[in-house]
């Protein structure tokens, strides 16, 4: 598969910090690839790097096939939030940022920036001052901002922070839309479930390294099974649990939970009964994602939103 | 310059241009070789000839060449300092930076451009003041034939000739000032901080100016030979110190483009 993005021992270090520490992407083509990593962990700073904003200490990337400089023009970005001159309209601050593009048509400026803020909603807001917006209305028009132009990528940073609901779900749908219509998508995100929602692929940040990537579908699949047991005798179901060989037993009041391995579910249920544990119910149950990012990076996920 | 990069320039002048603190300034600017005609006439009592301020009842083009007498030390170069301060530090205080250069605009573009329209404010600066006085002196004093300060009596269309010259003249001193601020705006995201920085060096050049103990290095200030436009109102023009100061602004000039091409070229863009 082509890739979108691809990445080779990228390092970035701020004084003694590896801000981004050696990391190896390879965002497929056509992908909608969540960049998942609490907050700190490198994201932004990839981001900035991979559009030359910043300078990697070492490692080397492409972006769609070719260097950053030649690949800009066909990407849109939103980095660590909107950034606009207040005092100039949402139409102004566009048109302003095309008249900066020494490759777009000045001749049609005027429709695709109308048609960019058509598309995220801001043509009543367009002649507004920017200082006047709402946070949603401004992450809207930096997205806007990225769609001036037909991109094949695009890299949003963190689109739907510090969005009401409302807006959170307007953001999500209009990504999932510019998805659908081919363009990849590099999302950075440090929600969990927005990624889950989005994404075809993901790459797990924790601490400036790269620590998972690759298929939402195949990490998915790496989850293991265990079984929950429901009891008011914790104590002895743990002692049972641990005499079949289930690794992992986990007592809390009013259940146990093991991991499943090798054992057979049914001779897990005969064991506890054959113990005398008084069985309320009992599920064999997969890992959630949460717990699988918890496990790759150590640090919990904010779930909300 | 092609045709997008003459777009982009046009958009960065509106920045410019468009800006109220800038216009605020613009008229402030205007106002004073107004006020010193007004002043002049309400005195009442000429002083004496063969020096500007005296001219100025005689022919009112003199008004003009007050106005550069009194502005270029401090004011000309704070209006040049607040827009090139601004140039680079103050997109990047605001976020934009990054955003131009993600477009992609370029880096050394964007400084050519960025640098361009702080030109084009000098001169505009210089105009203004050139025509505030021109036309102040039109209305309060007389017009004709006017006596320069090496005491020949030349016509009055001469006289707007040499007027242009000191504005070009003028231009181009200030504009080492727009050079250095154009570099302290790369070293910055505090624009207020590269504006105060820039006006805090040209007054530093003139204090060392003052110091007659320092007289070795006085010809190597940048603004040693600002005013030395005086020399092409006298008869026959006296070139070599006004192509001395034009050499000085040159180096100068040429020396804090390229530290802030260099600067800003590999610079990370963390804001
Ligand atoms: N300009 C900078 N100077 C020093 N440290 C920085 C700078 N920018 C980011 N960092 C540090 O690098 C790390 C990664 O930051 P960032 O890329 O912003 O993370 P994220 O976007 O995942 O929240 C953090 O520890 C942050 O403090
Ligand atoms: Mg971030």
């Amino acid at each position: 598969m082509v890739a979108a993005i691809a990445s080779e021992g990228l390092t970035k270090r701020f004084g003694s910090l590896n801000a981004v520490d050696g990391i190896d992407l390879a965002v497929p083509a056509g992908s909608v690839y969540g960049f998942l990593g609490p907050n700190g962990s490198g994201k932004t700073t990839t981001i900035r790097v991979l559009l030359g904003l910043v300078f990697a200490t070492s490692g080397s990337h492409v972006l769609l096939g070719t260097s950053t400089q030649r690949a800009l023009p066909k990407v849109g970005a939103l980095v660590e939030g909107p950034a606009f001159h207040p005092y100039l309209s949402g139409t102004a601050n566009l048109l302003r940022l095309d008249a900066a593009d020494r490759t777009a048509d000045a001749s049609t400026a005027r429709a695709r920036v109308g048609s960019a803020l058509e598309r995220v909603g801001l043509t009543a807001a367009a002649g507004k001052r920017y200082r006047a917006y709402s946070l949603g209305m401004r992450q809207r028009l930096g997205i806007a901002a990225a769609l001036l132009r037909p991109r094949e990528l695009l890299m949003l940073d963190e689109p739907t922070n510090g969005l009401d609901p409302q807006g959170t779900r307007e953001v999500r749908s209009l990504i999932a839309a510019l998805a659908g219509e081919g363009v990849t998508v590099f999302l950075s995100s440090h929600l969990l479930s927005e990624v889950e929602q989005l994404c075809s692929d993901v790459g797990v940040m924790s601490a400036g390294r790269l620590v998972w990537q690759g298929a939402l579908a195949d990490l998915r699949a790496q989850q293991e099974p265990y079984v929950r047991v429901e009891t008011v005798q914790p104590a002895e179901a743990r002692q049972v649990l641990e005499s079949v060989g289930l690794a992992g037993v986990e007592a809390a009041d009013g259940h146990v939970r093991a991991r499943l391995g090798e054992a057979r579910p049914e001779d897990v249920v005969a064991a506890l009964v054959r113990g005398g544990v008084g069985v309320r119910g009992f599920a064999v149950e997969r890992a959630s994602l949460e717990e699988q990012f918890v496990a790759l990076t150590g640090e919990g996920f904010d779930v909300s939103g | 310059m092609s045709r997008a990069d003459l777009r982009f320039f046009g958009s960065e002048l509106g920045m410019v241009f468009r800006r109220r603190r800038n216009l605020a300034l613009l008229v402030i600017l205007a106002c004073v070789p107004l006020l010193i005609s007004i002043a002049v006439k309400a005195s009442g009592h000429d002083a004496p000839g063969g020096s500007i301020f005296g001219g100025i009842t005689d022919n009112g083009l003199f008004a003009a060449l007050a106005g550069f007498l009194v502005l270029t030390p401090l004011f000309l170069p704070l209006m040049i300092s607040v827009v090139a301060g601004d140039s680079i530090a103050g997109e990047a205080s605001s976020g934009t930076l990054r955003y131009l250069l993600a477009i992609p605009a370029g880096r050394s573009r964007l400084l050519a451009i960025k640098f361009a329209a702080i030109v084009t404010w000098c001169l505009a600066c210089a105009l203004v003041i050139a025509l505030s006085g021109l036309l102040a002196g039109l209305v309060f004093f007389p017009s004709g034939e006017l006596t320069l300060l090496s005491g020949r009596v030349v016509s009055y269309g001469d006289g707007v000739v040499r007027l242009l010259l000191v504005l070009l003249y003028v231009t181009a001193s200030v504009v080492t000032v727009g050079a250095i601020g154009l570099f302290v705006s790369t070293m910055t995201e505090a624009p207020i901080a590269a504006m105060a920085a820039t006006l805090t060096l040209t007054i530093v050049s003139q204090v060392a100016d003052a110091v007659p103990q320092l007289g070795r290095i006085h010809g190597w200030l940048p603004s040693h030979y600002w005013l030395q436009w005086v020399d092409l109102f006298r008869d026959p023009i006296i070139t070599s110190r006004v192509g001395t100061g034009l050499l000085v602004a040159l180096g100068y000039v040429l020396f804090f483009t390229a530290l802030a091409w260099a600067r800003f070229g590999g610079k990370d863009i963390t804001a």
